[in-house]
């Protein structure tokens, strides 16, 4: 049975354009303003939502995420609130959870992935989980029929690509480059350059993530990839907008904008 | 070398260890596990390792009796092994130089490192200055206040220091702010972990650098006694001292170890570091260990008067030693800590680091449970003029 995200791909491959996805921690700004916040990205355009588990310790986010973690950690944001989000959201967009790996092993594997599939979610992206920790993760995702969402890099090896590839389902994460995620002012030729190096090893979607914030710099990628993920673009205009509602109007123009893109020429 | 433990595959000891990081990580994960894998076996480096020791170091560090001291703790017979007299003033020293020659190995040019206390920064930029490499550590801005002399040593070695401003702002957090970093530069970069915790070869890597202490303190302690310690005892943070001594003497089951964690305020207070002692299995920084973490998997705040004790995690072969009984662990409070460094300062003029007093309370305790009969070796890891400071807030001394 296909997933909603892999459904999604397999409509946007036909319609020859890159699928759109938006990211947020859940519990940022607040619980309720999350979801408002993702509905309206939905309602802009974009394909599919990444909801953020906001952790203490986030290595691989840059300065603008963890902000917005520790604002949501403030909140009291944990599990449950995590799974309610993805609930409201997975009703009217393909939906997955981003972690690191901790809470998902805190909660218990198999009742995370059990809860995650009861709310509507598609599977799970897990940026600090080696192929060689998946064991568990493995079994427990073919038993819920989840995606296991990998990220790899420009410096993985193509013998690693083959073997993190193998174990992905759903798309590859491709961060597009060696660093941390934020906003930059241009798209790294590493990005093209690892998609690439991709599509040599694994027919699955890919979709680029890591700095992308501008409808140009949208429009670039979806010539090469399959799916865009926008996050701390996002999270900035929340930040930045005086009230929830501004805030939500700016990330619903946003969504427009770059979804006007992706259209492959 | 020794592999008595569990499984070393993927550096794992029993299911704790292994590797917990992006996959952008992995690649120079394997070149450092490699050119550890090489220098181990490698004559030529150990040679160099080993003249670096003996004229840079000051090794083989002495042991000292402490008799006086010893009055106080049941009357056992009590050894230290002195760490304290290494250049720059602890074991750190040990794993840094090893790990700074890997780095010049590996052809990178800039080290970064995390520090609480400061001493494993200040050991950082002292091998830089000593190799010709650029040294950036990253320490939490509380820690940069509480430690504000190793701040200023480390800039005097030629260092750059860059204080963290998120999350706790404390250990925890540079760690967090070093990978990041890490991440980023990984081509030029090496990042230099201080002690055995991280995402493997870390913890095997760092143990092999301090494993010298066990092996000295073995031949020292046969040729002393003709006999092996009935205890071993040392200050655990992330256990790099501690499984440094421990290690050679994992095969010598008559030998109990025991390490001694930060209790802070006390475990039952929630306001501690004693993370084995009070805390639950968990992945933070790369590797699967015992963590203090609530219901959500959060990491929670550690607390100790000890900086270099505070922190939220421990090495992974301290887990798998705690669950198969062969280490002990236990946690000393604040109180208990500085009783045992005012008593080693008074009764043998020797000022020992705060961390280091932790093990030296666990020595009176243990001493006075199995009396005048007993051997004690006790990992004496640093010394304490970093701490003058809080010693003398702590004991009413005017500044
Ligand atoms: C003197 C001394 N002892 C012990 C420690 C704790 O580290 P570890 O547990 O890795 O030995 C530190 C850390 O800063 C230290 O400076």
């Amino acid at each position: 049975m296909s997933t909603p995200l892999e459904l999604l791909f397999a409509k946007t491959r036909s319609e020859n354009r890159a699928a759109l996805i938006g990211y947020l921690p859940a519990g940022f700004p607040t619980q309720q303003g999350c979801i408002a916040a993702l509905t309206a990205m939905v309602e802009g355009g974009v394909d599919a939502i990444e909801i953020g588990y906001p952790y203490s310790d986030p290595v691989m986010d840059g300065p603008v995420i963890q902000a917005a973690a520790e604002t949501s950690l403030k909140n009291g944001t944990g599990a449950h609130e995590v799974m309610e989000t993805l609930s409201a959201i997975s009703k009217i967009a393909p939906s997955v959870v981003m972690t690191y790996w901790n809470p998902i092993e805190r909660y218990g594997v198999d009742r995370f992935l059990a809860d995650l599939k009861s709310n509507g979610g598609s599977g799970v992206i897990t940026p600090d989980l080696t192929v060689e920790e998946s064991a568990t993760w493995l079994t427990s995702s073919l038993v819920h029929e989840t995606n296991r969402i990998y990220v790899v890099a420009p410096s993985t090896s193509a013998e690693r690509l083959r073997l993190v590839t193998s174990a992905t389902s759903g798309f590859v994460y491709a961060a597009s480059l060696m660093g941390v995620t934020g906003t930059r002012t241009s798209i790294s030729s590493s990005a093209q350059e690892l998609v690439g190096r991709l599509r040599e090893v694994t027919e699955l979607p890919i979709a680029v993530g890591l700095g992308v914030s501008t409808p140009d710099q949208a429009r670039e990628v979806a010539q090469y990839a399959d799916g865009v993920i926008v996050g701390s673009a996002f999270i900035r205009l929340l930040q930045e907008s005086a009230t929830l509602s501004e805030g939500v109007e700016k990330v619903r123009a946003l969504a427009q904008q770059l979804s006007s893109g992706l259209q492959r020429s | 070398m020794s592999t008595t433990l569990d499984s070393q595959i993927l550096g794992h000891f029993g299911p704790y260890g292994g590797r917990f990081v992006p996959e952008a990580l992995i690649g120079a994960l394997d070149e450092l596990a490699l050119a550890h894998e090489v220098a181990l076996a490698d004559p030529i480096f150990q040679a160099e390792l080993a003249e670096l020791h003996k004229t840079y170091t000051g090794r083989p560090s002495i042991i000292t009796e402490v008799k006086r001291f010893a009055d106080h703790a049941g009357g056992a017979r009590i050894f230290l092994k002195r760490e304290d007299l290494n250049h720059t003033g602890s074991h750190k020293i040990n794993n840094v130089l090893g790990q700074a020659l890997l780095t010049k190995r590996m052809g990178k040019k800039r080290i970064i490192a995390e520090t609480g206390a400061g001493q494993h920064g200040v050991a950082s930029a002292t091998a830089a200055a000593l190799m010709g490499l650029e040294c950036v550590v990253y320490m939490g801005e509380e820690d940069t206040k509480r430690q504000s002399l190793n701040v200023a040593r480390m800039k005097l070695l030629g260092a750059e220091v860059i204080p963290v401003t998120q999350g706790s702002r404390t250990l925890k957090d540079a760690i967090n702010e070093a990978m990041r970093d890490w991440v980023t530069n990984v081509d030029t970069t090496h990042y230099l972990l201080g002690t055995v915790a991280g995402p493997h070869p870390f913890p095997t890597m760092v143990r092999d650098f301090h494993r010298i202490i066990g092996v000295e303190a073995r031949g020292q302690m046969l040729e002393l006694l003709g006999r092996l310690p009935d205890v071993i005892l040392a200050c655990v943070g992330g256990g790099s001292n501690a499984i440094g001594i421990f290690h050679p003497f994992i095969d010598d089951k008559e030998v109990r170890l025991v390490g001694l964690e930060a209790g802070g305020s006390g475990v039952e207070t929630g306001l501690h570091a004693a993370t084995i002692s009070g805390g639950s299995p968990g992945v933070l920084h790369g590797t699967r260990s015992y963590v203090l973490q609530d219901a959500n998997g959060q990491t929670i705040e550690s607390h100790s008067i000890s900086a270099g004790l505070d922190y939220p995690g421990v090495g992974p072969e301290h887990a798998y030693l705690h669950d198969i009984g062969r280490a002990e662990y236990r946690p000393i409070t604040d109180a208990q800590a500085m009783e045992a460094f005012g008593l080693m300062s008074r009764t043998e003029g020797i000022i020992p680091a705060i961390e280091t007093a932790h093990a030296l309370a666990g020595a009176m305790q243990i001493g006075r449970e199995l009396g005048p009969e007993a051997v004690l070796l006790v990992n004496f890891s640093g010394r304490g003029d970093k701490d003058v400071q809080t010693a003398a807030q702590y004991f009413g001394i005017p500044l």
